[in-house]
């Protein structure tokens, strides 16, 4: 009875890693392909659409790539700079306007952070005609501050930092940095900073990534190639000049997948523990 | 007197908020007013910028709402978002009882947490692209793969397939977003209090007793909260449908995003239309997560009394794992 059950057991557990190796070979499989057609001509992969041996066309594929609309490196330095200065903002402001609610009490306190909550929701799609509207008759239209400083106000990235503040700093550190005379900006700067480090980590991961991705925004208001994103310039791959293109098609969508990757593989740890703690959200 | 440097404390708050009130009432609020007036504007063409209100105010709601195509993308984005959403709970669901369950010891969950949200962080706009030319006829990878193995005769054209593009689309949504969802439920059953867990245990439950009965009524704040982020983003659903199939064949993966994009920035530019059909999309939006909440609130204060320790002892977790790369 018992040795039945627990061969029982153990079957079940067999199934189970078989699913989950199954689930896993389907994350990575796409990828794979992708990196490996990356080296293969068109020819060979008209020839058979997948192969596990990659091929010698990586140069003459980057070739073809880059002598059409495809610039990866200008792509990667706009990608670079917007991401950069959106998290920077995002992630100081954010932790600046949590410590407004959290350590002074004032009294549209309450009311502030209910509005925080409701906005939080909105998605950027509502917004974009009048967005849109408003960027072109400032002339802010093909300029990447229209991209950077609508992260000053980060409702989401605000209310996770508040939630952290209230868990692990302690107002007493603040009152001793008074004493000894330290003004408030400067006592944020230098005692609550530090002690939020952490939560600035894990949020500035995902911050720089949703703006890395982010395709909407800078594709209605980004027209000048010059200063394209690197999904922009990915899209420019699903288009006429690329269509018979395969090799260069999938080294284009590697080559941007590859930062990703890097990210991805050095911060998985941070990550992951990061959208564990986005339950808290709700 | 501690009174009084309590007051004289209190204008920071309003002088730290400064930064974050003033973009966003720039960046965030403006423009949605903005939006919703250019609804009622006569507002189109390239470059043009001068609008007047129409005789009709709401003339242009009521052509969107009459609007075939804006029918057919609403339609299309329920659709699409239903077919991902449904079988992405149901497997997070099931991987988190499996992974959480102390008597299958699941050994190597980070791995598998890892790789599972590995799509996530990709750049939709890629993977839409990507899946395109996997789909790719007739020798794309995936054509190739089902030839090979004798499962299809012959090479199959799914991108001219309506019903097939709109299943890859879901599909790919489902791929992208289920680890996510599972790591979330998976934090969520390891806030609920282990003693509860000992004590099904004492009791004789099994596994399935033990997940329909306790870890699913504890974790329906975080299924709440899972819903209504996944029904936002499903009916913003913009990159993939746009670079997977630019919304064909005929329509069939033209969602309400995609619609609205393509009024204002392609054709005869009717920013005036888009503007409305934005606001019609945002209001379904608030009156579906509204109806969600309602239907899936708990009553009473002592839900919420146990989420806040729950969500205590999670921060302190993250807080642990932040600092102690270690464990």
């Amino acid at each position: 009875m018992m040795r039945s059950s627990s061969a029982g057991r153990a079957a079940y557990r067999l199934f189970i890693y078989a699913f989950l190796i199954f689930l896993a070979v389907l994350s990575l499989f796409p990828f794979v392909i992708m990196f490996i057609n990356a080296t293969r001509s068109t020819f060979e992969i008209q020839q058979s659409g997948i192969s596990l041996i990659p091929s010698s066309y990586l140069a003459s594929n980057y070739a073809i790539l880059t002598g059409k609309t495809f610039d990866p490196l200008k792509g990667f330095y706009n990608s670079v700079i917007i991401s950069t200065g959106a998290t920077v903002l995002a992630v100081y402001f954010s932790t600046l306007t949590a410590y407004a609610l959290f350590a002074y009490s004032w009294k549209l306190r309450q009311a502030f952070f209910t509005v925080i909550l409701a906005v939080m929701m909105i998605p950027a799609q509502v917004t974009s005609i009048g967005f849109y509207q408003f960027m072109y008759r400032i002339g802010m239209t093909n300029n990447h501050l229209a991209l950077i400083l609508p992260a000053i106000a980060s409702p989401a990235t605000v209310f996770f930092m508040r939630q952290y503040m209230m868990a692990s700093l302690q107002l007493e550190l603040v009152d001793s940095a008074r004493i000894d005379g330290s003004g408030e900006l400067s006592t944020f700067n230098r005692i609550v900073l530090p002690v939020m480090k952490p939560a600035m980590a894990t949020q500035a991961i995902f911050i720089f990534v949703a703006s890395w991705n982010n395709l909407f925004l800078p594709l209605i208001l980004l027209t000048d190639n010059d200063k394209y994103t690197l999904p922009i310039m990915v899209s420019l791959l699903r288009g006429d000049i690329y269509r018979t293109e395969y090799g260069a098609v999938y080294l284009g969508l590697a080559l941007t997948v590859l930062p990703l990757f890097v990210i991805y593989f050095l911060l998985s740890k941070y990550i992951i523990a990061g959208v564990a703690l986005g339950a808290v959200k709700g | 007197m501690k009174r009084k440097r309590r007051l004289s404390y209190a204008k920071y708050g309003y002088i730290f908020s400064i930064p974050f009130v003033a973009a966003f009432l720039i960046f965030s609020l403006y423009p949605t007013l903005y939006t919703a007036f250019i609804g009622f504007t006569d507002l189109k063409g390239l470059l043009k910028t001068s609008m007047n209100i129409l005789e009709d105010p709401f003339q242009n709601f009521r052509l969107i709402l009459n609007n075939a195509s804006f029918r057919l993308s609403l339609v299309n984005t329920l659709k699409i978002w239903l077919m991902n959403f449904i079988p992405q709970i149901l497997l997070a669901l099931l991987l988190t009882a499996w992974i959480t369950s102390s008597r299958n010891k699941i050994r190597g969950k980070g791995f598998f947490k890892v790789v599972f949200y590995l799509p996530n962080i990709i750049t939709a706009a890629t993977i839409a692209i990507l899946f395109n030319v996997l789909f790719g006829y007739p020798m794309g990878p995936i054509n190739d793969i089902l030839v090979k193995t004798g499962a299809l005769a012959q090479p199959y054209y799914y991108l001219s397939d309506k019903t097939a593009s709109q299943l890859i689309i879901a599909f790919i949504q489902f791929w992208m977003w289920y680890g996510y969802t599972m790591i979330i439920l998976v934090s969520g059953v390891l806030g609920i209090n282990p003693e509860i867990f000992e004590a099904a245990e004492i009791d004789g439950a099994n596994d399935w007793q033990t997940f329909f009965l306790i870890t699913l009524p504890n974790l329906r704040t975080i299924l709440l909260f899972v819903l209504i982020t996944s029904m936002i983003g499903g009916l913003n659903m913009f990159d993939i449908p746009k670079l997977f199939n630019l919304g064909q064949p005929g329509n069939a993966t033209l969602t309400t995003s995609l619609f609205i994009y393509n009024q204002a920035f392609s054709g005869s530019y009717l920013y005036n239309r888009a503007a409305a059909a934005s606001m019609i999309v945002f209001a379904i939006i608030v009156i579906f997560s509204i109806a969600i909440f309602l239907l899936m609130r708990d009553k009473g204060a002592a839900q919420e009394k146990r989420e806040a320790r729950q969500l205590a002892r999670q921060i302190k977790r993250g807080e642990y794992l932040g600092k102690g790369a270690g464990k």
